[in-house]
């Protein structure tokens, strides 16, 4: 009887498979399909094998844009993974105090992503833009339009300025969980304050450190909107990010084959670091448990 | 209902049939035989799905740089794959 009933609740996962193979298999069948066939129109396509994939593959720019992408998630992760803890470290623990800076901190993550780009093209501005105008008043030449070292230095601040919130809201959750008997004991011991950081805080906020770590990449390796909307993958192709130049072959030029290969392509590196960053997890959530 | 959209071929359509043939092969043996998970050649604690997903991941890898890096016939690549999708649900 208990067998039939535990069989029974298969069918309740029914609707989910319907909406994920609606929303996920079809469209990766059909990029398959796709990335193997030189498409004109309905109809008219041919079977090319796997000649795309070779073409990506070769492609240059795609290497450009894979280093250009790694060197971004790379750098994101080097700035926001400290500086979140920092600011974790410092935040108030209680009181009407650790509220007020929660909230304040939660309000990048929530503005749309489009919304971002647009807000720091303006705040960015040479002209008009409160930091453009200010570092130009200083006497320094600051454009992200026309300067590739200055796009970066904006796409790092608003990738920064916008989910650094993220790893801070993480840390101080992994913190707060930190029984007071930890703190006691080490004031006992008369431990210093980098002491009680490297040995007590540290490995008790490994969990939600994974997991911050393995959000952060995924999404900065992820990004499009808002280098889209701030420089439009310019100054040249200087923050032209494996998702921008996607879309150039897939919607600019309509080469859906090679942009299909591409998406394959994109998907299987993303597939991978998930995986590593999984197994990454397991390992300290095992090395937690033990 | 018409599928022309999503642009079939037969060689993408005996693709996807492998893997479904796989997928459902592997929940009978399931069925029949449920998995333990182990340690073998692998660094890590692997089920046989666990062991499956790494074969065909690594398998799609073999593959791209078959064809990024050489110019050989590809069956050789897919010989490869399967000699190691073997190796690694036998011992990995």
């Amino acid at each position: 009887m208990s067998k039939w009933e535990n069989n029974r609740a298969w069918f309740f996962i029914l609707p989910v498979f319907v909406i994920v193979a609606f929303s996920a298999i079809i469209p990766l069948m059909t990029v398959v399909n796709y990335s193997v066939q030189d498409i004109f129109g309905p109809g008219q396509r041919f079977f090319v094998g796997l000649e795309w994939f070779r073409e990506v593959l070769l492609d240059t720019r795609l290497h450009d844009a894979l280093w250009r992408q790694l060197t971004f998630s790379g750098l994101v992760l080097l700035i926001e993974m400290p500086l979140g803890v920092a600011i974790a470290l410092t935040m108030p623990k209680k009181g009407w105090a650790s509220s007020l800076c929660l909230v304040i901190l939660a309000l990048p993550l929530l503005i749309p992503w489009n919304v971002i780009g647009t807000i720091w093209i303006i705040f960015t501005r040479p002209d008009i833009g409160l930091m453009g105008s200010l570092i130009n008043s200083a006497g320094i030449s600051f454009d992200h339009t026309a300067n590739a070292f200055d796009a970066w230095t904006t796409l790092m601040l608003m990738e920064v300025w916008h989910w650094t919130p993220l790893v801070v809201l993480l840390a101080f959750a992994g913190l707060r969980a930190i029984p007071e008997a930890y703190y006691q004991a080490a004031k006992i011991d008369g431990a210093s304050p980098w002491a009680i950081f490297r040995y007590i805080q540290l490995p008790k906020m490994r969990g939600v450190l994974t997991i911050a770590l393995l959000l952060r990449f995924m999404d900065s390796f992820l990004i499009y909107a808002e280098p889209f909307v701030l420089t439009g993958g310019g100054p040249g192709n200087a923050t032209t990010f494996l998702s921008i130049y996607l879309v150039k072959i897939a919607v600019g030029q309509f080469d859906l084959g090679p942009a299909a290969a591409f998406s394959l392509i994109y998907f299987l590196i993303i597939l991978l670091f998930c995986w590593l960053f999984y197994q990454a997890l397991q390992a300290v959530e095992g090395g937690e448990k033990s | 209902m018409n599928l022309e959209w999503m642009a079939w071929t037969p060689v993408t359509a005996g693709f996807f049939i492998t893997i479904a043939l796989i997928l459902i092969g592997m929940t009978i043996w399931e069925i029949k035989s449920p998995c333990v998970a182990r340690r073998g050649l692998l660094p890590l604690i692997t089920t046989r799905g666990d062991r499956l997903f790494i074969g065909l991941l690594g398998s799609a890898y073999i593959h791209l740089s078959w064809v990024g890096l050489t110019d050989f016939p590809l069956w050789i690549a897919t010989v490869i794959s399967v000699c190691f999708l073997t190796a690694l649900m036998r011992w990995g």
